[in-house]
């Protein structure tokens, strides 16, 4: 297959998470847009390690795959904090530090 | 190109593409969960496809299953997958739009004004990369990357432990007595 081919579906994967991202105001919905935009990188770490015959970007994934592990645990720790002090995860309800 | 090959990369590609938009499209966040089930598993068969069965199955376990059983259960247990879709700032979303456009016409120009032309990806051999080939790779020029991950989980943990310890006026200190204690909640 073309290289072309995983570039242009991790663009596209890409814009679609920062457009999650930018669009909704469910917390948990916008981590899933993260992790969507963490898989598109993935994918070129590993399209590239293939086309240069080079497996340091195979390893690459794999610490970018245990940093996310560990950024979705605090973050949906931090999410359940929040939604017992304030009863509501949306997005905009948290202004508390808006002047 | 053989005509299955294409079909089946085809499919792969849709489908990849068409479960990250139901994945921000969708209202409820549960089936915005099932779609990026859907998602890790098309991108873990283009892993394997690429020549990565390490990464392949690491995305499927590690990803599809961990870390997606997190979510649904975050989302179970705070009972928030219904979320109004309503934009709250005027022209929110039409700016969200043109400015993801914007950022792609950067990636695609980006591309065409490459210097030196993408080939297609060479036959990848057998053994390129395979478990014992990573783990050679893992434990001898990533050894110390590997022992920060180890921290970096750690870390991760006791802080996710933290932040969700319940401290709260449930549980009655010793010494106080309460006229009445309520048996639940």
């Amino acid at each position: 297959m073309p290289m072309s081919y995983y570039l242009i579906l991790s663009a596209a994967m890409f814009a679609i998470g920062v457009l999650g991202v930018i669009l909704r105001r469910n917390p948990l919905v916008v981590f899933m847009s993260l992790e969507l935009m963490f898989n598109a990188a993935n994918l070129v770490f590993v399209a590239f390690s293939a086309y240069h015959q080079i497996l340091d970007g195979d390893l690459f994934v794999f610490f970018v795959m245990t940093t996310a592990a560990a950024e979705v645990a605090v973050g949906l720790a931090l999410m359940v904090a929040i939604f017992r002090a304030k009863h509501t995860i949306d997005l905009d309800e948290m202004s508390m530090l808006k002047g | 190109m053989d005509i299955g090959v294409l079909l089946v990369y085809g499919i792969l590609g849709l489908t990849v593409i068409v479960s990250a938009i139901g994945l921000i499209v969708s209202r409820n966040a549960l089936y915005s969960a099932l779609f990026l089930v859907v998602n890790f598993i098309a991108v873990g068969l283009l892993y394997l496809a690429l020549g990565a069965p390490f990464i392949a199955f690491a995305q499927v376990t590690v990803y599809a299953g961990s870390i997606m059983v997190l979510f649904i259960f975050v989302i179970m247990l705070l009972g928030a997958e219904n979320l109004p879709l309503t934009e709250p700032l005027r022209g929110q979303r039409a700016l969200g739009i043109l400015l993801v456009l914007i950022f792609l016409a950067e990636i695609v120009l980006y591309y065409l004004l490459r210097t030196t032309p993408l080939q297609a990806i060479p036959i990848i051999p057998q053994t390129f990369a395979s478990p014992a080939e990573i783990g050679m790779i893992l434990f001898n020029r990533y050894l110390l990357p590997f022992e920060v991950t180890a921290f970096i989980l750690l870390a991760a943990t006791v802080g996710a432990i933290l932040l969700s310890k319940h401290e709260g006026p449930t549980r009655p200190k010793p010494g106080i007595q309460k006229p009445e204690t309520p048996v639940e909640g």
